[in-house]
């Protein structure tokens, strides 16, 4: 079989080291968490989602468990999550910066909205700054168009930002007592 | 919120029996109904996000009169917005520092302050009733009756408005043919985009045989730019829910899903609650209204991928598998989810269905055109002075929701087109703005009716730039499956990336048409079949702006950074 074209594909590669299977014991908590699931090969989505709340992120560990929990490969626990925009497998920096690059948004400058936060932050799209605070990212549309430009932080939306705006919202979550409160 | 009130139902639950839900609203009339005044606050996204809960906070400090949390107005630009029943009294742009003041001056009778009322921008001329405001005197709110009147977490506001009286009717006095025969006589057609006569798709789904059938509500409203179908489920979620057990009840399925973006936190959360308020009140559950159907909902996120909006993608990820669509047929109404028969709808046609029931077909249908009857729900965005939610009848023209209720362009700005249907419709240029609001007449010039994004270009918006957008969106949520999608939507992307980039080859423009033609003829599912549209219909409306960028390197509308 001839190899697949590369560069072809419409989504990045997103790799996960698969190391030895269960080696250690799980955390008991895990356990529980999968406990609902079990042998309910229909609730991939469903647990991936629920260990991503639960972590922040999908550790690789908790993929296998949830592989052995709900009866399905592990292949395709991972064909799964690597499908889905939503999931990621490194922890989230403190505030997840989310750029939202819908029509409207796209239409009122959100382009320089997401270069001067890139400029600000010093990092580019889908990677988090060196302490751990930020990590930035875009979403095709959160609906609230008639806030356009918007950006999310965490859970909180800032409508009608400027690229001077942006800075100062950013500097509210630099500020070290103050807690995303916008 | 407030189950445990003092206010605590006083009906015995679960309700039972023909007429029981119409005497539970009409208990329930006061909560909704008559005087005395009460404050009514928008906790849409958009105005949440503006700190509409402070707001009604501080309403709740400084005044005894009963404060409600409502789903979106729809007039989101003027947010936070506070309504005053029943005077029928608008306040936009309302701070939760000028709570005090605005109460002390309706307390005393004195005129509220002239800040917090809207002001016509083509009149200068302020409005305190809400009627008189220009963007909601023009339109015909059907579908959104319920949205910023009720609050989506009291089933008992739902019921007061005349809630699952539809249900009631169909249970006890309609068989489930009855049903089927009142859509189709509505005309109404599928909201989400294509436009399938919902009559017949629900007559199909029932003509199956099989014990298990299926009723799937389509929430991914994936469209960048629309959020029709998040207002409604923010905002009633009941009617969601009703809908979707008229549709249970007319083709034999007593199981359903919603299926929610996880991008619509808000969205999952409210109809989680409605559902489980629903069944504690017998209109969910083993025995709904004492009778023999039983019905039960289940609402599942997505996890971020466009293409699960198409319904056989839909399916497979309801079953836990990656969101990659499959050859039809056979149709979901043949077999969908686990093989069974399924009918899915999306939510504004399901959120449809309980008027068409309590208020007869005839009425619906005569609101539409000879093809379609109804209303259709937008969201108005982009290049206009009113943005927001707008509902209108089918076969009114553009001009009319862009030019009176969006109140034209903004101060010395043109008009120059508006983009219908999201990544899969088009661009229609401003000459084109008297075309109806119907399936039939936007298909003719090149856009689509879709799912109701309608964003509003002026002259600064480039239309290269704009399809290139578009096609960076859909090249991106290609899911990979079929080949002309995932090659196709990469050339067109790089040929308009390289057109906005000044470094467009002399027969690029050739190319881009050639390749568009061969996505839209062989791809797989919709989203591939429509990706070229906007490509298609700007070459067609604005050919003249490509071939100043491929010829003069010169960006028309000033937007590509490269050509500046």
């Amino acid at each position: 079989m001839p190899a697949a074209p590369s560069g072809t594909t419409a989504r990045p590669r997103k790799t996960v080291y698969l190391g030895d299977p269960l080696a250690e014991p799980p955390a008991p908590d895990l356990l529980s968490l999968l406990e609902p699931y079990q042998g309910r090969r229909d609730t991939v989505v469903s647990v991936l989602q629920a260990l991503q709340e639960r972590y922040g992120y999908l550790p690789e560990r908790a993929m296998r468990y949830a592989a052995r929990e709900l009866g399905v490969p592990l292949a395709r626990i991972y064909g799964v999550a690597t499908f889905y925009n939503q999931f990621r497998f490194t922890p989230p920096a403190r505030y997840s910066v989310h750029v939202c690059r819908g029509t409207a948004c796209h239409v009122a400058g959100s382009g320089a909205i997401l270069t001067a936060i890139k400029k600000d932050l010093n990092i580019a799209e889908d990677e988090s700054t060196p302490d751990g605070m930020f990590s930035l990212q875009t979403v095709a549309c959160i609906g609230c168009c008639s806030l356009a430009p918007a950006v999310v932080v965490n859970h909180d939306v800032h409508g009608t930002v400027s690229p001077e705006r942006i800075k100062v919202v950013l500097d509210r979550y630099r500020a070290p007592e103050v807690e995303a409160q916008s | 919120m407030n189950e445990n009130g003092s206010r605590g139902p006083a009906v015995a639950l679960p309700l039972r029996g023909e007429g029981a839900v119409l005497q539970a609203a009409r208990q329930f009339a006061e909560i909704v109904g008559a005087p005395p005044r009460r404050f009514q606050v928008c906790a849409g996204t958009g105005c949440v996000s503006n700190s509409s809960l402070q707001v009604a906070e501080a309403l709740g400090k400084a005044t005894s009169s009963p404060v409600s949390i409502t789903g979106c107005h729809g007039f989101c630009a003027r947010g936070p917005l506070v309504r005053v029943e029943p005077h029928g009294f608008l306040f936009t742009g309302v701070r939760p520092e000028a709570v005090p003041d605005l109460i002390q001056r309706l307390d005393s009778g004195q005129e509220p302050s002239e800040d917090l009322l809207y002001h016509d921008p083509l009149t200068g001329q302020a409005h305190l009733l809400e009627h008189q405001i220009p963007f909601y005197h023009h339109q015909q709110r059907i579908t959104l009756q319920n949205c910023g009147v009720v609050d989506p977490d009291d089933i008992r506001t739902y019921l007061a408005r005349g809630g699952y009286s539809a249900l009631d009717r169909a249970l006890f006095r309609m068989s489930p043919e009855d049903v089927i025969g009142a859509v189709s006589e509505s005309r109404l057609r599928g909201r989400g985009g294509a436009g399938f006569l919902t009559g017949r798709k629900w007559d199909l789904t029932r003509r199956q045989g099989g014990a298990r059938k299926f009723i799937i509500c389509n929430g991914d409203e994936g469209d960048p730019g629309a959020f029709m179908d998040r207002s409604i489920m923010e905002g009633d979620p009941h009617a969601v829910i009703e809908g979707m057990l008229l549709a249970g009840y007319a083709v034999g399925a007593s199981e359903g899903y919603v299926y929610v973006r996880h991008e619509y936190p808000l969205a999952v959360q409210r109809l989680k609650r409605a559902v489980e308020e629903a069944t504690t009140w017998g209109l969910l559950g083993p025995s709904l209204l004492g009778t023999r159907f039983a019905y039960q909902i289940h609402v599942r996120e997505g996890a971020g991928a466009f293409v699960s909006g198409e319904e056989t993608a839909l399916i497979r990820s309801i079953q836990g598998e990656r969101a990659v669509p499959y050859m039809r047929p056979p149709y979901p109404s043949e077999r969908g989810l686990w093989g069974c028969p399924t009918c899915i709808n999306n939510v504004e046609t399901l959120a449809t269905i309980p008027l068409i029931i309590m208020r007869g077909p005839g009425w619906y249908a005569g609101l539409g055109t000879s093809n379609s009857g109804g209303t259709k729900v937008f969201a108005l965005t982009g290049a206009i002075k009113n943005t927001g939610l707008v509902e209108v009848p089918l076969g009114t023209s553009l001009r009319h929701v862009v030019e009176n209720i969006g109140g034209g362009p903004r101060p010395g700005r043109r008009i120059k087109a508006v983009q219908i249907g999201g990544p899969s419709g088009g661009c229609l240029p401003e000459s084109l703005l008297d075309t109806p609001v119907d399936y039939e007449d936007l298909g003719a010039t090149g856009a689509i009716m879709g799912s109701g994004g309608l964003v509003v270009a002026d002259d600064t918006t480039c239309m290269v730039d704009l399809a290139r957008y578009f096609l960076s969106f859909t090249q991106d949520e290609s899911c990979g499956k079929c080949i002309p999608c995932r090659i196709g939507t990469r050339k067109m992307l790089g040929i308009l990336t390289r057109i906005t980039m000044g470094e467009a080859r002399s027969d690029d423009v050739d190319r881009l048409e050639q390749v568009a033609r061969t996505v839209r003829t062989s791809s797989l599912c919709g989203l591939g079949l429509t990706a070229p549209n906007p490509v298609m219909t700007t070459l067609r409306y604005f050919r003249d702006e490509y071939a100043a960028h491929v010829q003069d390197r010169h960006c028309p509308a000033g937007a590509c950074e490269a050509l500046r």
